[in-house]
């Protein structure tokens, strides 16, 4: 039997985000994107204390991921990051006190077009997963069996060449509430 | 007018358990809930290529040996009941979870975090943060050498007290199979009190966030011991079969 989910809680500070979480893309890559938003609650306000992490397709397709996300001094035990090489796959952020939040990545591959992201915040007793979408994709089975306006939530605005605008709704009207999902064993 | 402690309890009483193993969302008695839950219906993911059923990897490079040991990361030792907390990762089907991320965080032995945003005025301890890391071993086992957290007060209701918990986030094989959670101490009275650990409204599921304690885990002279296994959920039978390593 599972064990269950509690919330995260006020005071992950010291140890859950780490430096250069958001820095998901290896060092001066061209290809370089920016994905960013703002969490929002019930009543539209900024949540100042949610977690996000993200985990997506290297754009060859691999999800095989790499260690080295958090990778530290071996002296000092400090977090020196990434070593700008591997592309880990996996990225860890808190919002600011606007809510806000913003990592850089590599674009995804056609064959799984989207960030999978999870959210964890103080009040949220069980995390909640969703998906960055960075386009509307012809042919994506989730997206295609969604209304339209619930699809929307899922699908990151292009706001120039290489930034996308990804909010995220916890609670509203259908039209408003980011569409959230759970995972099932496939049938079959 | 802020609720105090009796009306909390009968608000708690008045939840029907919904056989859900997980809390629910939105949860009336923890306050903070109720504007961080979603309305909608979750929707449901069966795609067997989905990202999900893969995750995030970590090794050596990003924990260091004295991570697991919370007492040693200052000059001096920490103030407090010198624990053990130990236990295995396990798969819904009984399977260790190997190589993956364990991170722990928690309040000192008087209940105070160090974090600005925790002002509680219970005394900060120089020789605790109160964080730790550490992978699983070969068994899906974790070892954390900490000091007991003590209990600290908190505004959902007047007066309302967080029973001693170590938060715990885990990684599985896949993203799907994430988990954050708090462990909580055996025998301890404010159980029967606190929103957050009854927001599991199934009892059984409940005492699976409470520790044992464990006497022959304890050290002669050094420290007290707990275990508490943690079982990651996700239809993961399936999704290892395809040929992933961990
Ligand atoms: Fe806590």
């Amino acid at each position: 039997m599972s064990t269950p989910s509690q919330t995260v809680g006020p005071f992950y500070g010291y140890a859950l985000p780490f430096a250069k979480g958001g820095e998901i893309a290896p060092a001066g890559d061209p290809r370089t994107i920016t994905v960013h938003g703002v969490v929002r609650d019930g009543n539209g306000s900024p949540v100042p204390d949610a977690l996000l992490e993200f985990w997506q397709s290297a754009p060859d397709g691999s999800r095989t991921g790499a260690p080295g996300s958090l990778r530290r001094d071996p002296a000092d035990g400090a977090v020196l990051g990434r070593d700008g090489v591997a592309f880990t796959g996996f990225g860890r952020v808190a919002t600011d006190a606007d809510g806000r939040y913003a990592v850089r990545t590599l674009p995804p591959p056609a064959d799984a077009p989207y960030l999978a992201v999870v959210l964890f915040a103080r009040g949220l007793l069980h995390h909640l997963h969703t998906r960055a979408y960075l386009a509307d994709q012809e042919g994506d089975a989730l997206l295609a069996a969604l209304p339209e306006d619930r699809r929307a939530t899922l699908i990151a605005r292009q706001e120039r060449e290489g930034v996308y605008g990804f909010d995220i709704r916890i609670q509203g009207r259908a039209a408003e509430e980011t569409v959230f999902l759970e995972f099932h064993r496939p049938r079959g | 007018m802020t609720p105090d402690q009796n009306a909390i309890d009968a608000e708690m009483a008045a939840v029907r358990p919904d056989g859900g193993i997980h809390p629910r969302r939105g949860y009336g008695p923890y306050r903070s809930s109720a504007l961080r839950h979603p309305r909608q219906p979750l929707v449901v993911v069966e795609d067997p290529e989905s990202v999900e059923l893969t995750g995030p990897v970590f090794g050596v490079s990003d924990v260091t040996d004295l991570d697991a040991d919370l007492t040693r990361r200052h000059l001096g030792e920490p103030l407090g009941e010198r624990i053990t907390v130990s236990g295995r990762v396990l798969d819904r089907e009984g399977r260790p979870v190997t190589g993956q991320l364990v991170e722990i965080w928690q309040a000192n032995a008087s209940g105070r975090y160090a974090h600005q945003r925790d002002q509680h005025p219970a005394p900060l301890d120089p020789n605790f943060s109160g964080v730790g890391r550490c992978l699983t071993d070969d068994r899906g086992g974790y070892r954390f050498t900490t000091v007991k957290p003590g209990a600290y007060p908190w505004r959902n209701h007047r007066n309302a007290w967080r029973p001693a918990h170590i938060h715990f986030s885990l990684f599985g094989r896949a993203f799907a199979q994430r988990l954050v959670t708090q462990m909580y101490f055996p025998g301890d009275p404010l159980h029967a009190h606190d929103p957050i650990l009854r927001s599991v409204t199934d009892g059984s599921a409940r005492d699976r966030l409470v520790a044992s304690y464990v006497h022959e885990l304890s050290e002669p002279e050094v420290s007290l011991g707990y275990r508490w296994d943690i079982v990651l959920d996700g239809p993961s039978a399936t999704w290892a079969e395809k040929g992933e390593p961990r």
